[in-house]
C-alpha cells in the first residue's frame, strides 16, 4: 500500500503551520506502518487535544480524537475491550505530561500494549505559545515573558521510572531512525514510549530566537547523538537518540486473560 | 427459582441489573458509598469472560468506558460526588460524540469531600448541568432494590436507543441498605441491543448522519468502517467543523433526540393520586418515607397521594403539571435544598402551593419529618 492510501485526503489541507515538525512525524509513522504491512482496520489511533492530536483526523484508521490529556485513558478502554487491535497514541508534550501526566505514568505502570508518541515541541502551540512542562528553565513563552523558572521533565527517564517496557527518542530531523524506532515500538508487546523532538518555529522558535524550521532541524542534528556515543562522553549536554529500554514483561491484556481463565474455572 | 431471590445491598442490585442488561466492560475508581459496585464487578465480570479495570482516577474511568463502548460493548462506571465532578469533562464528550454508556452516582453529602458515609440527594442539578455547554441528559433513580435493578436495565436500554450517556442517580441509603431482590428470569425485561449499520464494506458509512427517526447506527472500532470520533462539533463524517449550519444542526439533534422523547424516557410510580388533595412528590430513598406517610394517613381519611419520579432528567413537565392540577398543596420531599422543588414550581400552574419537606444534615428523612412540614402547610400548627 502506498503512503497516500493511509491518508484521508478529503480532510486536507492540514492545520499545521509551515515548517512544523508534526507532518514529518506523521510521515515517518505511516512509513513504519506501511513497512509492517498492517491492515488499516486493525489500527486505532487515539489522540488528545493540541496541534499533535490533529494527526488522528488525517489518517485512515479508526480514529478517536478525545479530550486534553486523556488520550491514554480512552486508549486503555479500547485496547482492553478489544485486545487484538493495535493502539497508537500521538500526544503533545503538554497533552502527555502536564494535563495527561497521571494517565501517562499509569499506562506505563500497567504495561498495556499501546504505542505512545510524545511529539515534543516544548510549547503549547494551539493556544499560541505558552510554556509547557518540557520548555525548560530559562526559555521564553507568552506565559513566561520574563523567562521560565519551571524545570523540564526528561520524558525518557520518566517513562522508564514509570515502568514503560520500550522507551526511545528521536527527532524530526532523523526521519529514517524515527521510522525504524516507531516500527519497533509498534511491534513491541507492552507500553512503548517514543519521544520525538519536533520543531515549532512559529511559537517556540520565534520566542526563543532559534531561527527558521531548517535552523531548528539543524540544531536537532547538532545537539543530539546516538545513545552511549563518544560524543556524549565528551559533551554531556548532548541529547541521546535511540532505544533506551526494550524488555519483555507481562502485558496487561494478556494478564487479564489469565484472570478471566481463573474466574471462569472457579464457576 | 430460589436462587433468583437475593438479600442484597442496593449497590449489589445495581450490579445484578447491569449484568442482566449485558454489561461487558467496567472501569472505576474506589469511592464511598459506591465502592461495592466496583468490588463486585471485579469478581463477576471475568466470570463471564468480560473485563474490569481499576483506573488511576474517575477522569480516566469515564474515558476508558467511552473507549470500550466504541469497540461495541455495553459499558458502565460508578462513583459518588467528588468522582462525579471529575467525570463531567468526559461525560460531555460522551454527549457530543453520542457514546452509549451508563454512569452510576451513589450520592453522598457535598460540596467537596462533604460527608462521605451519609446520605444526600444534592447532585440532581449536577447530573443535569455538571458538564459545560448546552445539552440534554438522561437521569434515572429508584427507591427500592427491585426498582434499582429495573432502572439499571432501563438505563442501558435508553443509552443504546438514543446513543447517550445515562446517569443512574442513587443515594447512600439505597446503596447500602439491604433488602430483597428477585432477579427476573432471562427475557422477562426486554433488552435493547446496539443498532449497528447495515452499510457494507467499501460503501461510504456516515457515522453521524441520523436516520429519519433520529437514531444513528454504529460501527464498532475494529470492524470494516473506519471513521473519526471527536468532541469538537463535527459533520456527518465525524470530522471537525465550524460551519454554522453544522454546529446548529448538531446541537439541535443532541437536544431534540432526548427532549422529543420525554414520554418514552419518563418512568414514574403513582400512589393514590386520583383524588389526592395533598400531593407528595419524591424520588430515591426519600420516596420511601413519603410513601410511608401516604399509607399511614390514607386509612385516616386524608386524601393524600405520592408521585414517585424515576426519571429526573429530562424532567417530566407534563406529568408533574397534570398530577398537581387539582391539588390543594404539593410537597416535594427530598434531601437537598430544593433541587426538584424548583423544577416542580417551574412547571405547575400555581407555584405558591408547592412546598418543600427536606433534610440536609446527612440524616435520612423520616415520615415524622414530612408530617411536621405537612401540619404547617395544612395550617394545623406544629
Amino acid at each position: 500500500m502506498a503512503i497516500k492510501d493511509y491518508i484521508r485526503e478529503r480532510f486536507f489541507p492540514h492545520i499545521w503551520c509551515p515548517g512544523c515538525g508534526h507532518g514529518t512525524v506523521m510521515n515517518s509513522l505511516l512509513r513504519a506502518i506501511e513497512s509492517l504491512g498492517m491492515s488499516k482496520n486493525e489500527i486505532v489511533m487515539v489522540s488528545g487535544i493540541g496541534c499533535s492530536s490533529r494527526i488522528s483526523g488525517y489518517v485512515d484508521f479508526h480514529t478517536l480524537h478525545t479530550i486534553h490529556g486523556r488520550a491514554l485513558a480512552f486508549a486503555t478502554g479500547v485496547k482492553l475491550s478489544r485486545p487484538e487491535l493495535n493502539l497508537i497514541v500521538p500526544m503533545g508534550d503538554g497533552d502527555a505530561l502536564a494535563i495527561g501526566g497521571n494517565h501517562f505514568i499509569h499506562a506505563a505502570r500497567r504495561n498495556i500494549d499501546i504505542t505512545a508518541i510524545v511529539m515534543n515541541n516544548r510549547i503549547y502551540g494551539m493556544t499560541g505559545g505558552q510554556f509547557s512542562p518540557l520548555s525548560g528553565y530559562g526559555t521564553m513563552a507568552t506565559t513566561a515573558p520574563y523567562s521560565n523558572i519551571d524545570h523540564a521533565f526528561d520524558t525518557v527517564e520518566l517513562a522508564i521510572a514509570a515502568g514503560a517496557t520500550f522507551v526511545a527518542r528521536s527527532t524530526s530531523y532523523h526521519v529514517k531512525q524515527l521510522s525504524k524506532i516507531l516500527r519497533d515500538a509498534i511491534l513491541h508487546e507492552g507500553f512503548s514510549v517514543v519521544e520525538v523532538l519536533s520543531q515549532c518555529p512559529t511559537y517556540f522558535g520565534r520566542k526563543n530566537r532559534l531561527g527558521s524550521a531548517v535552523d531548528m532541524m539543524e540544531q536537532y542534528k547538532n545537539d543530539t547523538t546516538p545513545i552511549g556515543s563518544k560524543a556524549k562522553k565528551e559533551n554531556p549536554d548532548l541529547i541521546e537518540r535511540g532505544i533506551f529500554v526494550q524488555k519483555e514483561m507481562p502485558e496487561y491484556c494478556v494478564e487479564y486473560d489469565k484472570i478471566i481463565e481463573k474466574a471462569m474455572k472457579g464457576n | 427459582m430460589k436462587e433468583n431471590i437475593k438479600f442484597v445491598q442496593g449497590n449489589e442490585a445495581c450490579v445484578e441489573g447491569a449484568l442482566y442488561a449485558g454489561l461487558e466492560f467496567f472501569a472505576g475508581y474506589p469511592i464511598t458509598p459506591s465502592t461495592e459496585i466496583a468490588e463486585l464487578l471485579s469478581y463477576r465480570l471475568p466470570q463471564k469472560g468480560c473485563r474490569f479495570i481499576q483506573m488511576e482516577d474517575e477522569i480516566a474511568s469515564m474515558s476508558a468506558i467511552i473507549g470500550a463502548s466504541l469497540t461495541g460493548h455495553k459499558v458502565m462506571t460508578a462513583t459518588s460526588g467528588p468522582g462525579f465532578s471529575l467525570m463531567q469533562e468526559a461525560l460531555g464528550y460522551a454527549v457530543m460524540a453520542e457514546i452509549p454508556c451508563v454512569i452510576v452516582n451513589v450520592q453522598r453529602g457535598g460540596p467537596s469531600t462533604g460527608i462521605p458515609t451519609h446520605v444526600s440527594q444534592g447532585d440532581v442539578n449536577q447530573a443535569r448541568w455538571g458538564t459545560h455547554g448546552d445539552h440534554a441528559i438522561v437521569t434515572l433513580t429508584a427507591s427500592n432494590h427491585q426498582d434499582v435493578f429495573a432502572m439499571t436495565v432501563e438505563g442501558f436500554n435508553i443509552a443504546e436507543t438514543y446513543r447517550t450517556p445515562v446517569i443512574l442517580l442513587f443515594d447512600e441509603v439505597i446503596g447500602h441498605m439491604r433488602e430483597r431482590l428477585v432477579v427476573p428470569v432471562e427475557g422477562e425485561i426486554p433488552l435493547v441491543q446496539r443498532l449497528r449499520t447495515a452499510v457494507n464494506e467499501g460503501v461510504d458509512y456516515h457515522p453521524y448522519l441520523p436516520r429519519e427517526d433520529g437514531r444513528l447506527p454504529m460501527s464498532d472500532f475494529g470492524d470494516v468502517h473506519r471513521y473519526n470520533v471527536t468532541g469538537l462539533f463535527h459533520d456527518m463524517w465525524g470530522f471537525p467543523s465550524d460551519n454554522p449550519q453544522v454546529v446548529h444542526d448538531l446541537i439541535r439533534h443532541l437536544v431534540d433526540k432526548i427532549n422529543n422523547n420525554v414520554n418514552q424516557i419518563t418512568n414514574f410510580k403513582s400512589y393514590y393520586l386520583d383524588d389526592a388533595e395533598s400531593v407528595l412528590i419524591s424520588y430515591g430513598s426519600s420516596a420511601r418515607s413519603a410513601l410511608h406517610v401516604v399509607e399511614l394517613l390514607r386509612p385516616r381519611g386524608e386524601r393524600i397521594g405520592l408521585l414517585e419520579l424515576q426519571t429526573l432528567w429530562p424532567f417530566p413537565d407534563q406529568l408533574v403539571r397534570r398530577t398537581c392540577e387539582h391539588a390543594k398543596h404539593v410537597i416535594v420531599v427530598e434531601m437537598n435544598m430544593g433541587q426538584v422543588l424548583q423544577e416542580v414550581r417551574r412547571v405547575v400552574d400555581q407555584p405558591r402551593k408547592v412546598f418543600l419537606a427536606n433534610r440536609i444534615d446527612g440524616v435520612f428523612i423520616t415520615p415524622r419529618d414530612i408530617r411536621n412540614i405537612m401540619r404547617l402547610v395544612q395550617g394545623k400548627g406544629v
